[in-house]
């Protein structure tokens, strides 16, 4: 069970209508690893995510999530394999209530359990305060506290986070920083899209560099300190 | 590309030859007079939902009540036709500019509630008012004499009158949409926000365009209510409306031909549906078929419905579709 | 004693009719705000489907003489059924097009359903006989039939129940959310294309409720819900689709106007809710309860 990868993606290619988008995506992600798509915006990025949940138009190629291949069932299948989403946009829904927010995913019946909602108020005490609060009316850290932290209860354990750290202050970042550390800890296989390297190579294991739809390079975090000029060149616009 | 154009014109002068030919071919006069009344129609309709996107489904209150003013206006105060004619012109525009300053204050599927409400309580209206003569409608409406020259009793001479005005009509429109006005409504529907950061105010011309549209369809109503003789409630009804959308969606969206073809298919269709229906009870031995006549509502739905889900970009749609990727391939 | 030239008796038992017609916009409206919320369809059947309700209640009388409390329950479940198989195996089809093809399909639909009953059964309604509750109430300035005041408690013991459906149950929590975001909820793992079905059949059988409420008190015709859907889309423009209770007040309130129009100035009773729809837009373009685009 240990041998099997958390996350394969064997030569995925993916359509957003009459574009190609991911022309050829490979990587795998180990269970309890943790692994950022870095790159410029239009890269991918988001869309590798996106095509894991069958989010996308036409997708080819192959995606194993804990072994079982995904590629021909519905997006709410896929997810029920165990699989944990924060979109970019965040999707705090307006009209339910914080409390509301963090319920709604349903628990999966996978066996793993996942945080119960007081270690999920431990872990970002400022939900706690505004639990009553509908969700419009929370700060853009408090959405993405919350985008993440709904996700944590449901037993899933890949999470696919889209940009995070994207516009917040750098204390919340801090926040978000530590709850991922404590994530791992805990034995989350987690996957980042993200634009703040550093913030990424704080956390992870490896870095994977795209570009026009395909990873194009793979780095360490230890890699990374000494090849800055390339990854700066990698990520310039 | 460069050969597309004349490819058009080709089509448009075949169209129009065939229009002109057709009595001569065996086209009842009669049908073909209000098979072009509902081509005209369609193609108002289609100047509003084509440029501007927004579905009215208010229609038949202007094709009624052009009709009706026309008639009214025939029988109660002797009106020439060419009068006639412009009095449903003028109330289908005078209509139009009250429903479309309503109306266009929203957009999508709330521009179609509303322009469907307000087309209802003209219905109500009609059928209160003894002008129009309730539930019997108008009749017997005197087709009279053109300008005091042309006899418009003479079946084939009412056709050619409504296949010049209609020609008119279309051509119009087709200034209309090649105008920079034409242009401006492009930049609209494409994208309102850059529009109106250009300077635009993209209600004007939403409003402008709908009381064209209206007047030309008032037009339609009084060149049918001069026509045929007659104008009743069901003109008035919403579902006429819909058939303008039908007919529009069965010729092809955004197509400057496509209402006409449809227009001239669906009104075909719905004549010729007791005879096939007859055809095919004789020829298949199920007597059903011969209700088929009867059925003419649930054979609008199945067309409807096939139209949404296998044909959705209509008649000239697919042929364009089609002499556009033939090159392709050949190449 | 007169209000207006109109002895108060009479004022109060127009008002009653008024009552009832207006919880039968309700209840339709109802059902078409949370279809529309869901699929971001405006369906056009659901004329025809109240229209169906009470063709099945009689049917069911006159054919099988099922009675009416066994109608009340299996002609919304019938047409509930029907509307999951239309949105399986048409609605489904249109739901990333322009609204136009939703719009046109639901037409289509509407057309062949009522051409249909058309041919069966002509245009005319059937009479269903006696109101299955006999009686009548005195409230002293106003007898009340008994079944009037049957169909007023049902169809607000609907609306109350879809109310507290939607806002305090799991179930409304995850119809809110895909309403605003309807794959995310989907990568949550909720099965939305089932939701969406039951969202549909659930929205009809609203109607056909309403229809086989009607059915004792209303001549219910082939060609009864070509009238009644317009009414319906002019309460929904005029209370805005977003809250329930928005939609709910504005019917009722509708009815009652429409039952004022038919006493003071009878000729206008069936225009004088598009006329409200227009004052309304003048006043508040996006409807007395918000609703955005």
């Amino acid at each position: 069970m240990s041998g099997t990868p958390a996350l394969v993606l064997d030569n995925v290619r993916a359509w957003y209508g009459e574009s190609l988008v991911l022309q050829g995506v490979d990587f795998q992600v180990l269970p309890g690893e943790a692994v950022t798509l870095l790159g410029r915006n239009g890269a991918g990025r988001t869309t590798t995510l996106r095509a894991i949940l069958g989010l996308t138009g036409r997708r080819q190629g192959s995606i194993r999530v804990f072994g079982e291949e995904t590629l021909g069932q519905p997006t709410y299948r896929i997810a029920r394999h165990g699989i944990g989403y924060c979109p970019e946009e965040r999707g705090i829904f307006a009209s339910l209530s914080c409390e509301e927010n963090l319920k709604l995913p349903p628990l999966f019946d996978n066996g793993s359990p996942g945080l119960s909602l007081d270690e999920i108020y431990q872990l970002f005490p400022n939900l706690a305060e505004r639990r009553h609060s509908p969700g419009k009316a929370l700060s853009g850290g408090e959405q993405q506290m919350l985008a993440l932290a709904r996700i944590l209860r449901t037993g899933a354990k890949l999470l696919l986070l889209d940009e995070i750290s994207e516009g917040l202050a750098p204390v919340i970042v801090d926040t978000l920083g530590e709850a991922i550390r404590a994530l791992r800890s805990r034995g989350y296989t987690i996957l980042l899209v993200e634009q703040n390297f550093h913030f990424a190579a704080a956390l992870c294991d490896r870095l994977l560099f795209m570009e026009h739809g395909r990873i194009i390079e793979t780095l360490t975090p230890v890699q990374l300190e000494d090849q800055a000029d390339r990854v700066s060149r990698l990520l310039s616009v | 590309m460069s050969a597309f154009p004349s490819l058009r014109t080709c089509g448009y002068a075949m169209l129009l030859f065939a229009l002109v030919v057709a009595p001569w071919a065996g086209l009842y006069p009669v049908l073909g007079t209000k098979l072009l009344c509902y081509a005209l129609f369609a193609c108002a309709f289609h100047l509003l939902l084509g440029y501007t996107g927004l579905a009215s489904l208010g229609h038949a209150a202007f094709l009624g009540v052009g009709g009706y003013v026309a008639g009214y206006g025939v029988k109660m105060w002797q009106l020439s036709p060419e009068l006639a004619l412009l009095a449903g012109l003028g109330s289908g525009a005078l209509l139009g500019v009250v429903m479309g300053f309503i109306s266009i204050r929203r957009s999508g599927i709330y521009f179609t509630m509303i322009t469907l409400a307000l087309a209802q309580m003209v219905y109500f209206l009609c059928v209160q008012l003894p002008q129009t003569g309730g539930e019997d409608g108008l009749q017997g409406i005197d087709r009279g004499r053109l300008f005091g020259l042309l006899d418009l009793h003479d079946d084939l001479t009412m056709y050619y009158t409504v296949l010049v005005i209609s020609v008119a009509a279309f051509l119009f429109i087709a200034r209309v949409v090649y105008s920079p006005f034409g242009q401006a409504l492009q930049a609209i529907k494409d994208n309102e926000p850059r529009a109106v950061s250009l300077g635009y105010h993209p209600n004007h011309y939403k409003l402008i365009v709908f009381t064209l549209s209206a007047a030309l369809t008032g037009l339609a109503g009084a060149l049918k209510a001069i026509s045929l003789g007659f104008v009743t409630l069901s003109d008035v009804h919403w579902m006429t409306s819909g058939h303008a959308l039908l007919m529009t969606l069965v010729g092809g969206l955004g197509t400057l031909s496509g209402p006409v073809v449809g227009a001239l298919a669906l009104v075909t269709l719905e004549n010729k549906m007791g005879a096939l229906g007859a055809g095919l009870a004789s020829l298949t031995g199920f007597a059903w078929f011969s209700t088929l006549g009867e059925s003419v509502m649930m054979i609008m739905g199945i067309v409807f419905v096939l139209c949404v889900l296998t044909f959705r970009r209509g008649i000239m749609g697919e042929l364009l579709s089609l002499s556009r990727h033939r090159p392709r391939k050949t190449a | 004693m007169d209000l207006f030239g109109v002895p108060i008796t009479a004022l109060m038992a127009q008002l009653m009719i008024g009552l009832v017609n207006g919880c039968f916009y309700a209840v339709l409206s109802l059902g078409l705000a949370v279809i529309f919320g869901m699929l971001h369809v405006i369906n056009f059947t659901h004329g025809a489907m109240f229209m169906l309700g009470a063709l099945l209640s009689w049917a069911g009388l006159h054919y099988f003489n099922i009675n009416y409390w066994v109608m009340l329950v299996m002609a919304p479940l019938i047409v509930g059924a029907f509307g999951i198989l239309l949105e399986r195996l048409f609605l489904r089809r249109v739901y990333h097009l322009d609204y136009l093809y939703g719009l046109l399909l639901t037409l289509g639909l509407t057309l062949i359903i009522e051409g249909a009953v058309r041919s069966a059964y002509g245009v005319s309604g059937r009479p269903y006989g006696p109101p299955p509750i006999a009686g009548v109430t005195n409230l002293g300035f106003l007898m009340l039939p008994n079944y009037r005041l049957w169909v007023i408690v049902a169809s607000l013991l609907v609306c109350g129940a879809t109310w507290f459906m939607i806002e305090r149950t799991r179930l409304g929590a995850y119809l809110r959310a895909a309403t605003e975001n309807a794959s995310l909820v989907e990568a949550f793992g909720v099965n939305v294309p089932m939701m969406v079905s039951l969202t549909f059949g659930f929205g009809v059988a609203l109607a056909a409720f309403a229809g086989v409420l009607a059915a004792p008190v209303m001549q219910v015709s082939a060609l009864t819900g070509q009238t009644l859907i317009v009414i319906v889309f002019a309460v929904v423009v005029i209370g805005g689709m977003g809250s329930i209770l928005g939609t709910v007040v504005t019917g009722i309130g509708l009815g009652l106007v429409e039952a004022l129009t038919k006493v003071y100035y009878p000729e206008a009773s069936s225009m004088v809710m598009f006329l409200v729809m227009v004052l309304v837009l003048m006043v508040r373009p996006n409807g007395l309860f918000g609703g955005g685009e």
